[in-house]
C-alpha cells in the first residue's frame, strides 16, 4: 500500500516509470511490423506483451463498482479522469511533486499520479467527487467555500481529502497540525492562511 | 462622489459623468453587496470537482497531441523525417512549425531554411495527434531531426561579452503582451545587446544627473542582481482544438480569450467571428498564459489536419523551459542624497534577458516611486539560447523593486536614519503614508539597530515599499440579461483565472439592481460574449466592474419604465430596493422584482454596456502618485550557523480603489506575498551551461513554497476613493507581489548586519556573506 509521506516523493526512478519504458519498446516492436495505420490503442494486440494490452478492470470508486478499460502502464488519475471522466482529480507535476492528483484508497490519501489502476484491486477509492455523502457537503468542502480557500481551483481536490483525512484522524488539530498535513500540497496561488483557517473551522464544527 | 482615504481625507469632488451611467455610489460602509466578503460563485463547482478545467475538456473522438522539442540549444535544421511517425498505430496527424509566434522576431528575413532556426533547447518543432497521450508520446520519440549545432549562451553575463555566440543576427522587436513590461519598439542590437531603453509613459530623464550627484551629500553605489523565475501555474498552458472546417472553437488555459482568439484567427486566416475561444476556469496564469502560443497553432493544425478534436496540454517541463518565465537582472544603481535625506540623484543602468525574448526591463518603479528631480535610466535587453520570457505579476517592477527598496535602505543605514521616516521624507504618495502609518501600526514597527540580537539564530525586521500604475482597458463590455422565469444573467468573454471576476461581477450587478449575489448568474470566458480586458496588468476589476455597472443600470432604467406600466405611475416616482420596485410616495404600492420580469412580454431584455474613460479624465505619468502603491513589512528568522532564514510574519498595508470583496483581495494579497517570498528565498531556473538544458523543470527541485514556508500574513487594506468610474474599483494581483522581496531581503540585513545582494538569499550564501564579513573584521 502506498502512504502519503508528508513531503514529495523524490526517487528517480518509479515502478510507473519502468512500466511504461517497457509497454513502450514491446508496443513499439510489435506494432511497427504489423503496419496497422489508424488502429485504436484500445485494439491492439493483447498477447503480445504485458505493457501493450488492454486490461479490463473494475474499480470501486466512490461506492460504486466501475469497469473499465486500461492498460498496465495507465495511472489510475488518468484511469479516473480518461476512463471514468471523473475530472475532479486534478494531475499537476505527474511525478508526485504536487499532491494535486491525491485520491483515497481505503481512507488513505495517495497520490493516483503515481499509482497504477492495475494496482489498486479490491481497495476502494474515493475522489473528490465522492467526498460529499448524500448530497451534502463535507465540513472541510463548506468551509473551504465560507473561508475563500479557493482561488484558482486547481489544487482545491488534493488539499480537501488531505485536510479531510487529517480530520478523519484528528478531530481537533492545531494550525502546525494541517500545515504538516498539507505540506505536500503545492499551490501556486497561495491560499494556504486561508486553507488552514478553514480547516481549522471545520473541525471546531464537527 | 467619494474622493480620498476615510479616515484621512475623505471628501466629495464633482465630476461630470455620462447621461448613460448610473450616479456615483456612496463609500462601501453605506452599500449592501460591494465591499463585502461575499463567497466566490463558483466554489461550490471547485470544492466539488465540477469545475471544468481546459485539461478536464473531453470531447467526441478527441485526439492527443505532443510536440516535438529541440535537443539542443542552437542550431539550424538540416533535416526532418517525421515518417516513422506517420506511420505509427494511432496516429492521425503530424505537423511540423515552419515559423515561430513566440518570442522576438527579426525585422529582416533571418530565415535561412524552411525550418525556424533552433535558439533554445526545448523550442517546439513539429508535433502529432494520436488517440491516446501515452500513443502520442511513443510516436513523437519516433521523429527523427538532423542538426547543425551552433556554439550558444545562456549565461547573461557572457551573452553580453564581445565575441559571444550571437542569438540574433539581426534587429529584432516584439509586442508587448498585455500587462508585459513595455517593450520600447525600434531599438538596435549589438551582439545580443539590444538597447537601451530610456522613457516610459511617466516621460525620459528628468534634470541634470551629474548636477544632482554634484550637489549630494552621499553617494552609494550597488549592484543588484535577480534570478530567472518561472511562474508554475498548476494547470499547464494548453488547448482543446475543434477546427471544424474553419468554424472553430478551442478551449484554452487563459488569460484572455481574445487574445487567444485573435492570434487563432490570424495563425489560420480566419475572420475573428468563426473563432470562438471558451475559458471557464483556468488553473492560475501569473502573467504566462496571454497568448495563443505555439502549442496553440500547432494544436489547430493538428485538428485541422486530422478532422478530429486535438487536445494539447503542456506539460510540467515543457512548461518550465518554453511557456515564460520573469527574466533576471543585473541593476548597477547610483544614488545622491543630503544628509537630511531627500534625494538628489539617482541613476539606473541593467540588463537582463528574457531568453529569446524582449521584456528583460526593471519596470520604472525606480523613476516613479520617489522624489528625486535628477533622473536617468537606461535598460538593456541581452538575448540568450533559453526560452522567451512573459510578463510575470508586475513585470519589472519585482526586479526593480528588489534593487531600490534595498538601495533606499542602505542610505537609511548610511544616514543612521529608520528607514520608514526616511520614505517619510521621500515619498509624496499620500496612500503609501497612510499605509506606512497603519502597517507600522499593526506590525509594532520600532526601528531596530542591524545585527544586534545575541545568539545563533537572529531576528530582523524589515520595510519594503511598491509602486504599481493603474491602468484600464476601455475594450471591456458587459451584456445583462433578465428573463422571464426570474433569471439575471452577466456576459462577457472576460475570464476568471482565480482571481474572482465572477464574483465581483455578480456583486456589481447585485448591488445596482438591489439584489443578492446568489440572484446573479454569470457567464464569462466565452468569445461569443461581449469582448472584455485580458488578465493582466491588475486591469480587469477596474475595467469590467464599471462596465457591468453601466449595464446593470441600463437595465434598470428599462424595468423602472415597465414597473412604472404596471404601477400606472412614472418611472420617476418608482424607487427599487431589496428585489421589489415601489411608489416612494406609497410604499404599499409595490411589485417584487422577481413579479415584474414574470410580467415582460417578451421572454427577454438585455442591456450591453461599455468602459467610458475616466471621470475626470486619465491620471498617467505623475511620479510619485502610487496609485496602487504598497507596504509591506516583514519579521524574519536567521539560522547564522546553517543560513536557514524563515518568514515570521508579515504585514501588508494595500490599496485598491474601492475594494470589491474583501475576501477575495486578501487572499491574492496572501499570494503575492508568498509568491515574493518564494522569490526571495527559493525560485531559481538552472540552466546547464554545457549543455543549455534546464537542470529543474520540474516542481520537486524548483523549489517553490509549501505550507511551511508561508508565514503569518496580516493584511490592512485600505479604501482609496478616486472619483473615476462607476464602481471606481482597481485591481490588486500585481501589486501585492512587488514590496515582499525587498521587504524580506531588508529584514535579513536587519538579522545579521550584512546585505545579500543577488536572488534568491539562499543559506550557501548568507553563510559565504557571514564568513566574508568576519574574514574582513579579522583583517
Amino acid at each position: 500500500m502506498k502512504k502519503k509521506t508528508p513531503k514529495p516523493l523524490k526517487k528517480g526512478f518509479s515502478r510507473r516509470r519502468f512500466l511504461r519504458g517497457a509497454g513502450l519498446t514491446a508496443a513499439g516492436t510489435v506494432i511497427a511490423g504489423s503496419g496497422m495505420l489508424g488502429l485504436k490503442a484500445q485494439q491492439l494486440p493483447e498477447e503480445k506483451s504485458p505493457g501493450a494490452g488492454v486490461l479490463n478492470l473494475s474499480m470501486h470508486v466512490n461506492g460504486r463498482l466501475r469497469q473499465m478499460s486500461v492498460e498496465a502502464r495507465t495511472t489510475l488519475a488518468d484511469a479516473l479522469r480518461n476512463e471514468l471522466q471523473l475530472t475532479g482529480t486534478k494531475v499537476g507535476c505527474n511525478r508526485g511533486a504536487c499532491a494535486a492528483c491525491t485520491v483515497w484508497i481505503d481512507g488513505i490519501p495517495t497520490l493516483s499520479c503515481m499509482t497504477l489502476a492495475v494496482e489498486v484491486g479490491e481497495r476502494k477509492v474515493t475522489t473528490i467527487e465522492g467526498l460529499a455523502r448524500h448530497g451534502k457537503l463535507h465540513p472541510v468542502q463548506q468551509a473551504f467555500i465560507d473561508h475563500d480557500a479557493t482561488q484558482c481551483g486547481f489544487c482545491t481536490s488534493g488539499m480537501l481529502l488531505t485536510t479531510a483525512h487529517l480530520l478523519a484522524q484528528n478531530s481537533g488539530p492545531s494550525a502546525e497540525e494541517v500545515k504538516a498535513a498539507t505540506s505536500g500540497n503545492f499551490c501556486r496561488c497561495g491560499t494556504h492562511p486561508k486553507v488552514i483557517t478553514a480547516t481549522l473551522d471545520a473541525a471546531a464544527k464537527m | 462622489m467619494p474622493h480620498g482615504i476615510p479616515d484621512y481625507n475623505l471628501a466629495t469632488v464633482e465630476r461630470e459623468v455620462p447621461a448613460t451611467e448610473p450616479p456615483a455610489w456612496e463609500v462601501n460602509d453605506k452599500l449592501k453587496v460591494v465591499g463585502k466578503r461575499i463567497k466566490r460563485t463558483d466554489a461550490l463547482a471547485k470544492v466539488t470537482g465540477t469545475a471544468v478545467f481546459t485539461a478536464d475538456v473531453q470531447l467526441p473522438g478527441m485526439l492527443y497531441g505532443k510536440m516535438f522539442r529541440a535537443g539542443i540549444p542552437h542550431a539550424k535544421i538540416k533535416s526532418i523525417d517525421v515518417s516513422a511517425a506517420q506511420n505509427y498505430p494511432g496516429v492521425f496527424a503530424v505537423h511540423v512549425l515552419e515559423e515561430m509566434i513566440e518570442g522576438a522576431n527579426p525585422k529582416s528575413g533571418e530565415k535561412s531554411s524552411r525550418y525556424p532556426d533552433i535558439k533554445y533547447a526545448g523550442q517546439p518543432i513539429a508535433g502529432l495527434a494520436a488517440v491516446s497521450a501515452d500513443v502520442a508520446e511513443e510516436a513523437i520519440r519516433l521523429i527523427k531531426v538532423e542538426y547543425e549545432a551552433l556554439d550558444f549562451v545562456v549565461d547573461l553575463d557572457e551573452a553580453r561579452k564581445p565575441g559571444a555566440p550571437v542569438v540574433f543576427a539581426t534587429d529584432v522587436d516584439q509586442e508587448a503582451s498585455d500587462g508585459g513590461e513595455d517593450i520600447e519598439q525600434g531599438l538596435k542590437s549589438s551582439g545580443n545587446v539590444r538597447g537601451p531603453s530610456t522613457r516610459s509613459f511617466y516621460g525620459g530623464p528628468r534634470g541634470d544627473l551629474e548636477k544632482g550627484f554634484a550637489e549630494a551629500e552621499l553617494i552609494i553605489e550597488r549592484t543588484y542582481r535577480t534570478q530567472v523565475q518561472t511562474h508554475c501555474p498548476l494547470e499547464t498552458h494548453g488547448v482543446v482544438v475543434d477546427y471544424n472546417q474553419g468554424d472553430v472553437t478551442v478551449f484554452a488555459s487563459t488569460q484572455s480569450t481574445k487574445n487567444t482568439r485573435n492570434d487563432f484567427a490570424k495563425a489560420f486566416g480566419l475572420p475573428k467571428s468563426r473563432v470562438r475561444v471558451i475559458s471557464e476556469y483556468t488553473g492560475g496564469g501569473f502573467g504566462a498564459k496571454h497568448a495563443l502560443g505555439n502549442f496553440g497553432v500547432m494544436a489547430g493544425h493538428l485538428s485541422k489536419i486530422s478532422g478530429r478534436p486535438v487536445k494539447l496540454m503542456l506539460d510540467r517541463k515543457e512548461e518550465h523551459i518554453s511557456a515564460g518565465n520573469r527574466p533576471n537582472s543585473v541593476q548597477f544603481m547610483k544614488l545622491g542624497a543630503k544628509k537630511d535625506g531627500m534625494l538628489t540623484a539617482l541613476k539606473q543602468l541593467s540588463y537582463g534577458t528574457a531568453g529569446v525574448g524582449l521584456g528583460a526591463g526593471v519596470g520604472r518603479i525606480a523613476q516613479a516611486m520617489y522624489d528625486c528631480p535628477n533622473f536617468k535610466t537606461g535598460q538593456y535587453d541581452v538575448f540568450t539560447n533559453a526560452g522567451p520570457g512573459a510578463a510575470f505579476r508586475a513585470p519589472g517592477n519585482v526586479q526593480g523593486a528588489f534593487a531600490l527598496e534595498q538601495l533606499i535602505d542602505e542610505l537609511a543605514v548610511e544616514l543612521d536614519m529608520d528607514p520608514l521616516a526616511l520614505r517619510e521624507k521621500i515619498d509624496k504618495s499620500m496612500i503609501r503614508k497612510v499605509e506606512r502609518e497603519r502597517g507600522a501600526r499593526r506590525f509594532g514597527w520600532t526601528h531596530k539597530k542591524a545585527g544586534s540580537d545575541k545568539g545563533p539564530v537572529k531576528k530582523g525586521i524589515g520595510v519594503a515599499q511598491a509602486h504599481w500604475p493603474r491602468i484600464v482597458n476601455l475594450d471591456s463590455t458587459v451584456e445583462v440579461r433578465v428573463m422571464r422565469d426570474g433569471a439575471v444573467e452577466v456576459r462577457s468573454a472576460v475570464q476568471d483565472i482565480g482571481t474572482g471576476t465572477k464574483t465581483v461581477l455578480a456583486q456589481v450587478v447585485a448591488e445596482e439592481l438591489g439584489l443578492q449575489t446568489e440572484d446573479v448568474t454569470v457567464l464569462i470566458g466565452d468569445t461569443l460574449f461581449p469582448i472584455g480586458p485580458s488578465s493582466g496588468g491588475s486591469i480587469v476589476t477596474g475595467a469590467i466592474t464599471p462596465a457591468a455597472r453601466n449595464a446593470a443600470y441600463k437595465m434598470k432604467q428599462k424595468l423602472f419604465e415597465l414597473a412604472a406600466e404596471k404601477l400606472e405611475t412614472d418611472a420617476g416616482n418608482i424607487l427599487l430596493e431589496a428585489g421589489t420596485f415601489a411608489l416612494k410616495n406609497d410604499a404599499e404600492k409595490k411589485i417584487s422584482f422577481k413579479d415584474l420580469l414574470r410580467r415582460m412580454r417578451v421572454e427577454q431584455l438585455t442591456e450591453t454596456a461599455s468602459r467610458s474613460d475616466d471621470y475626470g479624465g486619465f491620471m498617467v505619468g505623475t511620479i510619485g502618485h502610487g496609485e496602487l502603491g504598497s507596504v509591506q513589512f516583514a519579521e524574519v528568522s536567521v539560522d547564522t550557523e546553517t543560513g536557514f532564514v524563515q518568514v515570521e510574519r508579515m504585514v501588508a498595508a494595500h490599496s485598491c480603489g474601492r475594494p470589491i470583496n474583501i475576501g477575495q483581495i486578501e487572499s491574492q494579497i496572501n499570494g503575492g506575498i508568498i509568491m515574493g517570498i518564494a522569490y526571495a528565498l527559493y525560485e531559481d531556473r538552472v540552466i546547464d551551461k554545457s549543455t543549455g538544458h534546464q537542470l529543474n523543470p520540474n516542481i520537486d527541485q524548483y523549489k517553490m513554497p509549501f505550507s511551511f514556508e508561508v508565514p503569518d500574513i496580516q493584511i490592512e487594506l485600505i479604501e482609496d476613493y478616486g472619483g473615476r468610474s462607476s464602481t471606481d474599483a482597481s485591481g490588486i494581483g500585481e501589486p501585492a507581489n512587488i514590496a515582499t522581496a525587498p521587504a524580506v531581503a531588508n529584514a535579513i540585513y536587519n538579522a545579521i548586519g550584512v546585505r545579500i545582494y543577488d536572488l534568491p538569499i539562499t543559506p550557501a550564501k548568507i553563510i559565504a556573506a557571514l564568513n566574508n564579513a568576519k574574514n574582513k573584521n579579522d583583517e
